[in-house]
């Protein structure tokens, strides 16, 4: 497999990055959003900061195919994991 | 005199991986798969015994209705240890970890696994998540029962749960590890002509195994974390009072918790393939289908997870997706069985002691399957929950599955791994043992929980004695014939017949090296030119490359009837 040189300042540039998805974590934290936007505010800064560290930190921006494909593989099954746990709660209701 | 063809050196010259190198240090510091499938093996027996004495006691306290021999909370901590030892620390690694180690490479014809050193890692990951769970077990035990149910477990229980979550927080990265390194080795160490559909069935059930230990494993690693942070800083996720839910927890923990079954019992059926097919001397019946079922249970295991919950206010009608989905999971293993037996249908067949445990596995896994339907059943399931019901389906998976097939695997592959020869007679007594043994200690449990004896009590209402004296008395043949075989593999290992490189005379790559083999496994590089349980006719075993050119045809006669004269 073929070694891809991250430059130090692509690195600098994301840590930056994850200290201000922090700092926005922790703001957002002590804020009363309306609704159910509290959770959706925390985990959209969430994700935003894992999917830089998983295209920088860990290469799979600069990765084969193949390791697209076991990422896309985990995700997909993080993904029957929300939608059968989801099942349960969304329609608790129902009856 | 030697049927199939083997990669052998003579005797006086032979170094094989047990005497290659002597000393203590040489066996911690191994990077050999072969001395690591044995580290194993030592350390997992050493957990049975632990879980096996916890068996004991639950047995002896169910032996009177009233609980006169251990208080309830030292009963709570017996049971749960019995088997958060017996499935983390036994049940997962068992048979991937020893057997899967030792011969994944040996079948595909490999020198080793791809990351030899990650392989020793996994072993001392293990190994210090073992350690840090007996010292929970000492320094007070625990008591949550083995699925760590919160609200308890987060807040009101007062025993040892975060120290024995981290042991299997830690435990949990060996696993990932031999996943992986399987996944890479099958991928790409196969030896030339052992292609994906020339590869034994007990490799694509380790294959099937790894996926689950890979995608399933961080995800309990993950739940332990947060019941952790629960019940250490109540951060609210589990517990209602902060706005948590109890139910997700469930949901996080059988997530992975009910494929690791699947963990525990494919590499069983991976062994049961192999030993139905050799011990018939036939081809498997449809192995592609036997392929593949392994890789639909790896998949629709994850699928089925719900079923544990349908006494937990799990909304109707995710039970009803999940109930379907658990009666979906029967068919890839009902074709496992279905096959098997037309394998066995106008088979050569030899009752050694591993068929009589594949036979005894066939039966068993069957009960323990199709009672896993009644279980499966929403309305029934009302009924059943967390009864003796619930206990005995599982241990006809578990024991009368797995625990079978790893004895099996393990009789039959003795010779190669010891180069010695376990006591035939023994053996098939020790075989008949466990089986009775066995059914005398489970069958009486589901009739128990089937008239409403609940799980997890010291003392019952008395008209269930009679069940559980069967049961405490099959407890104790079970134990005779477990610690027979514990006596003489032990006693083989120096005494046992010199077994030769291919003592049941099969076509498997395994057995085509010497017994025990080279720390190499194969001095030259095996070239794979005929078929998994390839069992042909004489005429084309030269063809295909099974005998020299010097050996007669006779040979192979002996070889298609059975036993070689």
């Amino acid at each position: 497999m073929s070694e891809h040189i991250v430059s130090l300042k692509v690195y600098f540039t994301i840590f930056i990055a994850l200290m201000v998805g922090t700092a926005l974590t922790v703001w957002a934290g002590l804020q009363d959003f309306p609704g159910p936007l509290n959770v959706i505010v925390a985990l959209t800064i969430a994700v935003i900061k894992a999917t830089l560290v998983v295209l920088y930190f860990m290469h799979v921006r600069y990765s084969s195919r193949l390791i697209w494909v076991v990422f896309a593989s985990a995700l997909f099954w993080l993904g029957i994991l929300f939608a059968l746990t989801f099942g349960d709660y969304w329609t608790r209701g129902w009856l | 005199m030697k049927a199939p063809e083997t990669f052998e050196t003579p005797a006086a010259e032979r170094v094989n991986y047990i005497n290659a190198q002597y000393g203590l240090k040489s066996w911690l510091l191994t990077k050999d798969h072969k001395r690591i499938g044995l580290l194993y093996l030592g350390s997992i027996s050493f957990f049975f015994l632990i879980g096996g004495l916890y068996a004991m006691f639950i047995r002896l306290e169910l032996l009177t209705p009233q609980g006169d021999f251990l208080s309830s909370a030292t009963y709570n901590k017996v049971f749960t240890q019995h088997g958060i030892i017996m499935i983390f620390f036994f049940l997962i690694p068992s048979i991937p970890a020893t057997l899967g180690n030792f011969l994944v490479p040996l079948m595909i014809g490999a020198k080793d696994l791809a990351f030899p050193r990650i392989n020793l890692l996994s072993w001392y990951i293990y190994l210090l998540g073992g350690i840090i769970t007996i010292y929970a077990l000492l320094a007070g035990g625990i008591d949550t029962g083995w699925t760590f149910y919160v609200p308890y477990s987060t807040t009101f229980s007062n025993s040892y749960v975060i120290a024995t979550g981290a042991g299997i927080f830690i435990s949990g990265f060996s696993s990932i590890l031999t996943g992986l390194n399987f996944i890479v080795t099958i991928h790409t160490m196969r030896a030339p002509g052992m292609t994906w559909f020339r590869m034994p069935l007990f490799i694509w059930a380790h294959y099937a195994t790894s996926l689950i230990m890979i995608l399933g494993t961080p995800v309990i690693a993950i739940t332990i974390l947060l019941l952790a942070f629960e019940r250490l800083a109540h951060v609210g996720i589990f517990d209602p009072a902060n706005g948590g839910d109890p139910v997700l927890f469930q949901h996080l923990f059988w997530f992975y918790s009910h494929p690791a079954v699947y963990i525990m019992v494919l590499p069983g059926m991976g062994i049961i393939s192999e030993l139905i097919a050799n011990f018939s001397r036939k081809n498997i019946f449809g192995y592609s289908f036997v392929a593949f079922s392994s890789l639909a249970i790896a998949v629709f295991g994850f699928l089925v997870w719900g079923h544990h919950l349908f006494v937990a206010s799990q909304s109707v009608y995710a039970g009803m997706i999940f109930s379907f989905l658990s009666f979906a999971v029967a068919i890839p293993s009902a074709i496992k069985v279905f096959n098997w037996t037309a394998t066995l249908y106008k088979g050569s067949i030899s009752y050694d002691t591993p068929m009589l445990y594949a036979l005894g596995f066939i039966g068993l896994f069957t009960i323990g399957g199709m009672t896993g339907l009644f279980l499966a059943a929403l309305a029934v399931d009302v009924h059943l929950s967390d009864t003796y019901f619930v206990v005995a389906h599982f241990h006809y998976i578990m024991v009368g599955g797995t625990l079978l097939a790893y004895l099996g695997g393990l009789h039959y592959w003795w010779p190669k791994i010891t180069g010695r020869m376990y006591p035939e007679g023994w053996g098939r007594f020790s075989a008949l043992t466990v089986f009775v043994g066995f059914n005398l200690t489970f069958l009486p449990q589901f009739i128990a929980g089937y008239m409403g004896m609940p799980r997890r009590y010291h003392a019952y209402p008395p008209e269930f004695q009679v069940f559980n004296v069967l049961s405490s008395a099959g407890a104790s043949i079970l134990g005779v014939g477990l610690l027979i075989p514990l006596i003489y593999l032990i006693w083989s290992m120096r005494y046992g017949k010199r077994a030769e490189a291919n003592p049941w005379h099969l076509p498997g790559l395994e057995w085509r090296t010497p017994s025990p083999p080279p720390t190499e496994n194969f001095l030259v590089t095996p070239v794979v030119t005929w078929e998994a349980y390839e069992f042909a006719p004489p005429e084309e075993l030269r063809v295909i490359g099974m005998f020299r050119e010097d050996e007669g045809l006779e040979n192979a006669d002996a070889v298609i009837d059975g036993k070689p004269t």
